[in-house]
């Protein structure tokens, strides 16, 4: 088995979870502030997770060709669901008289939002991006496929070659990542909450 | 497994049996902690017994070792003379009905269905099931056709747990446990529930063993209190009685120094009555009154005449059994109830209280005009304030 | 080419791909549950071992099905119960974390309450916990039925068919119709599924238990 796949998958997951972060922060706190787009954003990252994986790659493939950024794209996609949620629920359940108060001393809408809430609340979005990372190492084998690369195409030629060696060892490696990842992230979150 | 119980089966439920229940030696352990020390009771048929004590005092364990929730570790507890090791404890169980303070009905069945899960054990058909269930529900003023189909988180705390003691009382087990049952409800609600199981308690003469915390509710309620403490009985004797000679400084302790203190003589029944009582005039007619009692919860209420002066009373069963729609009550009102003065002593009137018997005492102004009652509970709530001072 | 075009040339082998991925979700969710609801209650009447089992389930879950039909094709060759193998054991995880934990988490006075009026052991499973765990039973089947759908594409891997034939075949051939017509019927499948699960549970689930509780 050639490292080269490990630190491919670890740099398609990597990236793919900056984004998956990134937007699903955005998409979480524009369900929280704006009412009329809640059910819709909502209801779409949702429905993304019920599209199976190979599909959706497939789709994307046809826009953006066998490239590692097909992937990427994929793994967002598939992986927002659990930060949108977790950031809308972690901004929604903050303690009302915690608002009240950061509205009482004068912050606008957008100061209570970063100085105040986000901070509040991201012990939960963590959790999502922790449940978000574990699901995009599985999401990344996918890549193989459509020519991103990762320990999926160590696995798929593995199979291919009947390499029963090859394909322990990289399905070893993979649920040693997600396991360490989940455990990893579990501690911090913890230290998080005991805060 | 065939034991005494079963065997026993048919006698048990049609002779006029002493379900007398008598732990003797019982000893249970946790890891180290014994939590029941050696504890030997009788519980007399169709007593009303109160187990009360600080907590972790054993109460709770002591009740759950009657139905075999929770297995003893020595000494043996036979009920009706038969020593409970020997029934299977699926079978005991169905025999004696438990109400707890989480309530615990079942969400996913219906209030019929919740109230009927015994007797669908016991294999009862299924017209004697439903007939149960209707009959249950009229005792407690629930109209089946309002209630039966619905789910228990669609019905109040209190209107819960009355279906919850309903689920106990189904199989028609001579006796019941009850673990803290009001210990959840709001304080109203609470007086309610135990006005009308002290009521239910009486007319269908079952043994009822029930365990608190709190003071107020044990005398307000028991024949006998039992208190408990580090797993040990530390006194049995009726209210009054343990309230006038607490055998233990632990049990004065509990009460606060709740005996009848010097203090407690200068007070009159203005300072312990309750105010909050539902009068009517007696021109009214009995469905109007009904829906009023209900509306507060009530199952009585008092009766005075045009000029407002103290007539009578009427509760919800005399109205039932005697009255007619659109009848007035002044035809129905019982008229021999125990009366005092606003004046009287506080103490005269928990004797009368006690001697008549009676559930509760009207308290009249001079001008003859009602000014409250008094319950057994008016009357801890006496004894708390001189204890603990007025609460306002 | 045209919705109608393409229709018109594979309407025909589309239909029967998407026949044989609904057996192969159908088939396997079934078994899976089955397997699932056994293992689920066994494991809730014995929590000191569900403790150390249960998270090793989980750790099993990360195994990607990529794996699991790659290794049982290996061994078994190329059978459709190479895939229904697969596919079913994947669809017991889901189901069997969800049982354990509905189950285990049917509130103690319940049961307390259970036992208190009589009920034997199994009355308590079937009366109350089943009951009482069947919206977590639910979810899991339905995440099950949802991932079984995206694995059953894989089965085209090893040249068994399904809408992953589709799929395999555009993104070989870099045909983008062939890929759309593959990924496309397999959404709406995982989707309309997913709705139709959900509309099972809202009909068998009594009143009382919906809402909020």
């Amino acid at each position: 088995m050639e490292m080269r796949f490990v630190w491919q998958h670890l740099y398609l997951v990597g990236v793919a979870c900056v984004f998956t972060t990134i937007i699903g922060l955005v998409l979480g706190a524009t369900a929280y502030i704006f009412k009329f787009v809640r059910p819709t954003i909502l209801w779409v990252v949702d429905i993304m997770q019920t599209i199976p994986v190979l599909a959706l790659l497939g789709i994307i493939m046809i826009a953006f060709g066998a490239t590692s950024t097909t992937v990427i794209i994929g793994i967002v996609l598939y992986s927002l669901l659990p930060v949108v949620r977790n950031t809308y629920t972690g901004l929604e359940n903050i303690d009302p008289g915690i608002k009240e108060a950061a509205k009482g001393m004068g912050m606008t809408k957008l100061q209570r939002l970063f100085r105040v809430e986000l901070p509040l609340s991201f012990p939960i979005v963590f959790t999502g991006i922790r449940i978000a990372v574990v699901t995009s190492i599985g999401t990344a084998v996918f890549g193989a496929v459509v020519g991103g690369g990762g320990l999926g195409s160590t696995i798929s030629r593995a199979i291919l070659i009947q390499d029963m060696t090859t394909l322990m060892q990289a399905t070893l490696t993979l649920m040693a990542m997600a396991i360490i990842f989940d455990f990893g992230m579990g501690y911090v979150e913890k230290r998080l909450n005991a805060r | 497994m065939v034991s005494v119980f079963l065997e026993n089966e048919n006698d048990a439920i049609d002779r006029e049996e002493l379900y007398m229940i008598v732990y003797e030696n019982v000893s249970k352990k946790y890891n180290d902690v014994t939590v029941v020390d050696n504890l030997s009771l009788t519980i007399n048929d169709g007593e009303f017994v109160v187990l009360i004590g600080p907590s972790g005092c054993g109460k709770t364990t002591t009740l759950k070792l009657i139905n075999k929730l929770i297995k003893m570790d020595e000494g043996t507890i036979s009920i009706d003379d038969k020593n409970i090791m020997n029934i299977d404890a699926v079978e005991l169980r169905r025999k004696i009905g438990y109400v707890i303070q989480q309530i615990g009905l079942f969400p996913n069945m219906t209030i019929e269905e919740n109230i009927s899960v015994v007797p669908k054990l016991l294999k009862w058909s299924k017209e004697k099931c439903h007939q149960r269930v209707c009959e249950l529900l009229e005792l407690v003023n629930m109209p089946y056709e309002e209630n039966a189909k619905k789910y228990p988180n669609e019905l109040s705390g209190g209107q819960q747990q009355r279906i919850g003691v309903l689920r106990a009382l189904a199989g028609e087990p001579p006796i019941i446990l009850m673990d803290e049952p009001f210990g959840a409800l709001d304080p109203i609600t609470r007086e309610n529930l135990q006005d009308e199981l002290k009521v239910l308690q009486k007319k269908l003469h079952k043994t009822i063993i029930f365990v608190t915390h709190d003071m107020d509710e044990a005398v307000n309620m028991a024949d006998k209190i039992v208190f408990m403490s580090k797993g040990k009985v530390l006194q049995v004797a009726s209210p009054e009685e343990m309230l006038n000679k607490p055998a233990d400084p632990i049990i004065s302790n509990f009460l606060g120094k709740l005996s009848f203190s010097p203090n407690g003589n200068d007070l009159t029944c203005a300072d312990v009555m309750k105010k909050k009582v539902l009068i009517v005039p007696e021109t009214k007619k009995t469905l109007e009154c009904v829906a009023l009692m209900k509306k507060r919860e009530l199952n009585s209420a008092v009766v005075v005449d045009v000029n407002d002066k103290f007539k009578g009373a009427v509760t919800i069963e005399n109205i039932r059994e005697h009255g007619k729609p659109g009848e007035m009550i002044s035809k129905i009102l019982d008229t021999q109830i125990e009366t005092v003065m606003i004046t009287t002593n506080a103490k005269e009137a928990f004797d009368k209280l006690i001697e008549t018997k009676a559930d509760y005492l009207v308290v009249l102004d001079r001008d003859k005009t009602v000014a409250g009652i008094i319950t057994g509970s008016s009357m801890t709530k006496a004894l708390a304030s001189v204890v603990w001072g007025e609460e306002n | 080419m045209s919705i109608l075009g393409f229709l018109d040339k594979y309407g025909d082998k589309l239909i029967k791909a998407i026949g044989v991925h609904l057996q192969y979700v159908f088939i396997s969710v079934t078994i899976g549950l089955v397997i699932a609801l056994i293992l689920g209650i066994l494991l809730s009447r014995v929590p000191k071992i569900s403790k150390i089992v249960i998270p090793i389930i989980g750790v099993f879950q990360t195994i990607p099905g990529l794996v699991f039909i790659g290794v049982l094709f290996i061994y078994l060759g190329m059978k459709p119960i190479t895939v229904i193998i697969a596919l079913s054991i994947y669809a017991i995880f889901p189901i069997l974390k969800n049982t354990y934990t509905g189950i285990v988490n049917v509130d103690e006075s319940l049961k307390e309450a259970a036992r208190g009026c009589g009920m034997s052991n199994v009355q308590i499973l079937f009366k109350i916990e089943l009951p009482l765990a069947m919206g977590a039973i639910f979810s899991g089947v339905r995440m099950s039925t949802i991932y079984t759908v995206s694995w059953a594409v894989l089965a085209a891997m090893i040249g068994l068919g399904g809408l992953g034939e589709f799929v395999y075949r555009g993104i070989d051939t870099n045909n983008k119709v062939l890929i759309i017509g593959g990924a496309l019927p397999a959404a709406i499948l995982a989707i309309i599924l997913g709705l139709f699960i959900d509309f099972i549970q809202n009909r068998i689930t009594p009143r009382g238990l919906k809402g909020g509780k």
